[in-house]
């Protein structure tokens, strides 16, 4: 680990910190329907939209019919993505002459993007159409994670209202998402990237001559506009293969590092928009302290596994210096991989700039617990925010007991109901996670698709499992996906991962707004100081840890203790 | 005050033995099944002991090893019944005592009780278990009132010790706040005609006895909030248990169903979950014991959340009379004579006021009683003039309400206006003494704060509890003894409307309120609160409105009741912390033990170093039973509840229960450990 090292990582986080408090005001007032900076500019266009929609913006939904409609549009969204991918063949836009996307493929594409998940079992430049790029995928970007913004919101209404029989629109509220936060902060962010060196261009390919006078073709595109969705709405489907590691996604430290701030900058946003929301900035600001502490700390121990090296190769006379710069950029190196792994899944984006399969046991251990934790630190657009929020209420639960008081959160009793639903929400995760993984190791078919024995197989396959679950969408690789029973089953997590967790907290939402505000006095714990903070991270590190514990031991953990040893796979 | 009924040792021979016989009787899967946990633990139980029995038959030598385990995972199923049966054996001696009282007596019914007839009134001898709601019995002295009720004619003095353990009788009477008797109780002279008001088989008495039992308990809403959580903890580590094996099987390890039970077991919150129960009921018999009777379980939940306490100021915050606290002489009268004008004027009034200037006069300025002679006339007080006093010869004393002395005074100096007026704004009652017409100076008469309250509501304070004192005084007088209490808030000349306003309003900004009140006026207030604490001495209507009741009648223990309720939520939310953080030394206990044969290298994982995978599993396994044992004293004695803010009670408990959790059992399997192995057990 070296200054320079943690000053990069450094630098980013502060700028994203930076950012998020005023933009997290923005986000607030947009979704409260205040008034806001692009109020003038675009109110007649969200109007519009209304009119065209049939779409009455102050009739607010209750929980059920809120979540109705988020399920109604996302099925939609399933369903005519599915159709673009069967049908592109005979679609329009298609120069390169691709057939339809098999069933099996398609069927876990469009969940994936639906999710916010962006798993991708295929390669993008020879399986999908330009139409179904753009009309399917890129639309997606944005929708999917307006939608959970959207959710995130309703979340907070819940928190903020007192005996209310509704939580907003979900249609205002997506529209809203997309049209005031998600398509403006895209523009400028594209622009900066374009200035960096990102192309953004029609033109199919360019030639160039290499050192050796050779000629090489490289192909480019509208690559900017899709980068800068693809992290600032933490999608994580990358214009090229490589992902963020493509010189052409991103071709410096500089780019790199705006796409570190871009990823991480709503999620944080986000929390702070919550506390506002709730009328107490403390709120949202201790969210986000408790976020960025988790962030932090896996951070800087999967900086350190990687700056260690390994000492294999150490052992053998190779410069240990550099780190672990297997699978890494030069042009990165490896506090900012470090970063950008632990970020990528810190939130639900997935883009990788490194392969998180080629880092040492347990810097590998921290994106894989990333996602294990349900990608909360800071988590997806709006997911993190909601996903936080649930295990506060767990944590408040236990927490409130042990002052001697009904537990309540932000005014809110949690009682019997809630506490119902916040287990419901909980346990998806680990019966998505666990059972798939252990059905795969059984399975013929599943263990097939592995590149590598032992623990670190089993390490790939429990790492797609959380990545689907946690519609996060980044792979360890190693693991071949695009098979029959990978491409089902990541397909049902990500459906359980994403709808079976949210119903269970617009649930919740209702139930808090329906209820009474209690009044706090000396007698309520305050949930804005470092006490509430530090028995967050206790509960979120206690509680996964167990779940997952086990799992991890036979994974990177005992590969660990197997490299020590000189043991690898 | 308040006087503590003395609870039974925790280890009192006799509830063990009974409990020890309950435990094995709560086995019936039946019961269980309302504890999920447990019940599971009992499921898996059964089935490691059909593996144990298969092992024997089959002689494969893992016998000793699933034997032991079936044991213990018995052990703490039984463990967890033990606790529960102790905590309702605790309640069960007071239940016993109260249903002699319930025996089957007879009662003289009133066979016409409208009288239509206008004849001489005609009773028959009926069983008092066949009495009705509106049947009227006529009870003498020396019988049991047969049900609760309330007196409709005649007055007679009580014996209510059975329930409430004070063997001084009361008054009992028609009409007013005294009318309510209560089944069981014993007419001690004079006799009563009783309208009875409670079914059979939910008498005062009957509803105590299921309350002490524990019969009939019902999860109190935030126990059922706290099961679904650990319900959902359970159904998560059956998960995380089950996909173990196969993830086992890809590593190269074969786990036996016996040991893969075993860290289901010592994973999920079995301690909690053993011991939720227990702390519920050791909470209601904390009540009890306190001579509180709750109807139900959640108004003890309740009273730990209240934020707003309605007291009565006369008999809570103030000793129920005015006391003497000041001489204050006009100018020209010397303080020597003013007080010893006093001091004669009061020595023949016996009421508590005149009482209290005479010690006054004793203590502040030094005089020695003097006696009155025979020659001394006295004259009583009487409600007409409210002016009492004595004639002495050659001296006429006077004392009394000002402007009635004043009425008959000479002369009325301006410094004595200005004393009773500031008196009157100070919150004072003023009393003006004259001799042959003179006025000599006023007595300032005031309300004597209890000592120890103001410490009471500076504690309540730092709970975060608002207290709010009710009065009939006018607001001048009321703010004064307000602000020497040190309540946060008064209501003053309170009408019984009032107080059902001022609870409403409270409740409408999200607080709930605690109040206490035995009339039949308090009845719509008492129901509207939170918690509403009815006096035993109240009235039926009062009684019936509140969810419950002191038999004491003391309205101070509103603070005891409030304490009361939140060392229940303190204990279990602590309980479950310590459970939960037990886990982290459980897997390091066990993972490592499963795992060690197929990655040797695991082993470093061992911190604790134990001697074997067998001896880690089973150390563990002791440990989760054990530890239900070791803290069956805390869940019944209940966490120490301190007042202060909630932010420092949390950092305490979350250092004892939480990081406690965490380290304890490390401590705790390393010994059972080197036991284990010392007795080569595994």
């Amino acid at each position: 680990m070296t200054a320079i090292g943690l000053a990069q990582i450094a630098i980013v986080l502060i700028a994203v910190i930076v950012a998020a408090a005023p933009l997290g005001g923005y986000i607030s007032r947009v979704l409260n329907g205040e008034r806001s900076l692009l109020t003038p500019a675009l109110a007649p266009v969200e109007r519009a939209f209304y009119r065209c929609a049939g779409v009455d913006p102050a009739q607010e939904q209750s929980w059920l019919a809120y979540t109705m409609a988020m399920l109604a549009f996302s099925l939609v969204g399933f369903l005519s993505l599915f159709a673009l991918q069967r049908l592109q063949g005979v679609l329009p836009l298609n120069p390169q002459g691709f057939g339809g996307v098999p069933a099996d493929l398609a069927f876990n594409t469009s969940i994936s993007f639906v999710t916010n998940t962006n798993w991708q079992n295929y390669s993008g430049e020879t399986t999908m159409s330009h139409l179904t790029q753009m009309l399917g995928l890129t639309v997606h970007n944005f929708l999917s994670a307006a939608t959970g913004l959207a959710m995130a919101f309703a979340l907070a209404r819940g928190f903020a209202r007192a005996e209310s029989p509704t939580v907003g629109n979900f249609w205002v509220d997506l529209t809203r998402a997309t049209l005031y936060v998600l398509l403006p902060i895209s523009i400028v962010v594209a622009l900066v990237l374009v200035a960096l060196g990102v192309p953004q261009t029609l033109q199919g390919s360019i030639e160039a001559s290499t050192l050796e006078s050779a000629k090489q073709v490289l192909s480019i595109g509208p690559v900017a506009s899709q980068e800068a969705i693809k992290e600032l709405g933490t999608n994580g489907g990358g214009f090229f293969n490589a992902n963020s590691a493509h010189p052409f996604e991103s071709p410096s430290a500089l780019s790199n590092m705006l796409e570190i701030w871009a990823l991480l900058v709503i999620p944080f946003a986000t929390a702070f928009a919550f506390g506002r929301s709730v009328v107490d900035f403390r709120q949202g600001r201790a969210i986000a302290i408790a976020m960025l502490i988790v962030l932090v700390a896996g951070v800087l121990v999967a900086y350190w596994a990687e700056a260690s090296g390994n000492p294999l190769l150490t052992d053998i006379g190779v410069d240990s210096s550099p780190g672990n710069m297997e699978g890494k950029e030069v042009r990165f190196g490896v506090a900012t991989s470090a970063l950008f792994a632990a970020s990528t899944t810190g939130t639900s984006c997935g883009a990788v700039n490194a392969m998180h399969d080629s880092f040492m046991p347990l810097g590998g251990l921290i994106p894989l617990f990333n996602m294990l934790m349900g990608s909360i630190a800071p988590g997806g657009v709006g997911a993190g925010l909601y996903g936080f929020l649930l295990l506060a209420i767990i944590a408040v639960f236990v927490a409130g007991l042990m002052v001697g008081r009904t537990p309540e959160y932000l005014g809110k009793k949690i009682e019997a109901r809630e506490m119902k639903l916040a287990m419901l929400a909980v346990l998806i995760y680990p019966l998505s996670v666990l059972c798939f993984t252990g059905a795969s190791v059984m399975l013929k078919t599943g263990l097939d698709s592995l590149n590598n024995a032992g623990p670190h197989g089993l390490s790939e396959i429990l790492y797609a499992f959380a990545s689907a679950t946690d519609n996060n969408g980044s792979a360890f690789a190693g693991l071949t996906g695009n098979t029959l029973w990978y491409n089902t089953t990541l397909g049902v997590a990500m459906l359980l991962g994403r709808f079976a967790f949210v119903i269970p907290v617009l649930a919740i939402a209702g139930s808090f707004a329906a209820k009474k505000k209690v009044a706090a006095s000396v007698g309520t714990f305050p949930t804005h100081g470092p006490l509430f903070i530090g028995l967050l991270l206790g509960v979120i590190i206690i509680l996964y840890l167990l779940q997952y514990f086990p799992a991890l031991a036979l994974g990177p953990i005992v590969e660990h203790f197997l490299m020590l040893a000189g043991k690898t796979f | 005050m308040s006087h503590k009924v003395a609870a039974p040792g925790l280890f009192d021979a006799a509830i063990i033995k009974r409990a020890a016989v309950d435990a094995l009787k709560k086995l019936d899967p039946r019961r269980l099944a309302r504890n999920p946990v447990i019940f599971v633990t009992e499921v898996v139980s059964a089935v490691v002991t059909a593996f144990f029995l298969r092992d024997l038959l089959a002689q494969n030598g893992a016998a000793f090893f699933s034997g032991q385990i079936a044991a213990w995972l018995w052990f703490t199923v039984l463990f967890a019944n033990f606790a529960e049966a102790v905590a309702e054996g605790r309640g069960r001696a007071q239940a016993d005592a109260l249903r002699k009282t319930r025996s089957d007596t007879q009662a003289r019914r009133l066979i016409d009780p409208e009288n239509k007839s206008g004849m001489k009134e005609v009773y028959e001898g009926v069983s008092a278990l066949d009495l009705k709601p509106g049947d009227v019995v006529l009870v003498e002295p020396g019988d049991l009132i047969p049900s609760d009720g309330e007196v409709i004619e005649g007055v007679a003095s009580v014996n209510e010790s059975a329930i409430t353990g004070e063997s001084a009788p009361v008054i009992r009477e028609a009409g007013g706040d005294r009318s309510a008797v209560t089944g069981g109780t014993t007419v001690l002279s004079d006799w009563i005609k009783v309208k009875i008001t409670a079914a059979p088989g939910s008498t005062f008495i009957d509803r105590m006895i299921a309350l002490v039992e524990g019969a009939q308990r019902q999860k109190t809403p935030n126990e059922l909030a706290l099961s679904i959580l650990l319900s959902g903890l359970t159904i998560i580590f059956l998960i995380v248990c089950v996909t173990l094996w196969p993830l086992a099987v890809y590593s190269g390890a074969t786990l036996s169903i016996t040991v893969l039970i075993a860290l289901l077991v010592c994973l999920i919150p079995t301690t909690i979950g053993g011991l939720l129960s227990a702390i519920g009921i050791a909470g209601m018999d904390r009540l009890i014991r306190f001579n509180v009777i709750a109807t139900s379980g959640r108004a003890v939940e309740a009273a730990g959340d209240v934020d707003t306490l309605l007291l009565d100021k006369t008999g809570t915050i103030t000793f129920g009379n005015r006391m003497a606290d000041e001489f204050v002489p006009v100018q020209g009268v010397s303080e020597q004579a003013f007080v010893e004008a006093a001091l004669l004027a009061s020595l023949a009034d016996e009421t508590p006021e005149g009482r209290s200037i005479v010690a006054l006069a004793k203590s502040v300025v030094g005089f020695t009683t003097p006696k009155l002679g025979p020659e001394a006339q006295i004259v009583p007080f009487s409600a007409h003039t409210r002016i009492s006093g004595v004639d002495l010869p050659g001296r006429t004393l006077r004392k009394g309400a000002v402007d009635a002395i004043a009425a008959h005074a000479q002369s009325v100096p301006v410094d004595f206006e200005r004393a009773v007026e500031r008196i009157s704004r100070a919150g004072g009652t003023p009393l003006a003494v004259s001799e042959n017409g003179r006025l000599l100076g006023v007595i300032h008469l005031k309300d004597i704060i209890k000592p120890d309250i103001k410490s009471r509501f500076a504690a309540l304070r730092a709970m975060g509890i608002k207290t709010v004192m009710v009065t009939g005084d006018n607001p001048i007088t009321a703010a004064a003894i307000a602000g020497e209490a040190g309540v946060d808030d008064f209501i003053a000349q309170a009408k019984p409307e009032d107080k059902l306003a001022y609870i409403r309003k409270e409740q409408q900004g999200g607080r709930l309120i605690a109040m206490c009140g035995d009339g039949t006026n308090d009845a719509p207030a008492l129901a509207q609160a939170d918690v509403g604490v009815a006096m035993q001495t109240g009235t039926q209507a009062a009684r019936e409105a509140g969810n419950m009741v002191d038999l004491d009648s003391d309205p101070t223990k509103l603070i005891e009741i409030v304490a009361i309720g939140k060392q229940l939520l303190m204990t279990r939310g602590s309980l479950t912390t310590f459970s939960i953080a037990n886990d982290v030394a459980k897997y390091f206990a066990i993972i490592p033990a499963l795992f060690v044969v197929a990655y040797p290298e695991l082993e470093a994982m061992n911190v604790m170093k134990l001697a074997s995978p067998q001896s880690a599993i089973l150390s563990a396994v002791i440990f989760n039973a054990l530890i239900i044992i070791a803290l069956i004293p805390l869940a019944l004695k209940g966490v120490a509840y301190r007042p202060v803010g909630a932010a420092a009670l949390l950092r305490r408990n979350l250092l004892i229960f939480g990081l406690g959790g965490v380290v304890a059992p490390f401590i705790g399997i390393k010994l059972i450990d080197l036991a284990v192995s010392a007795m080569h057990l595994a």
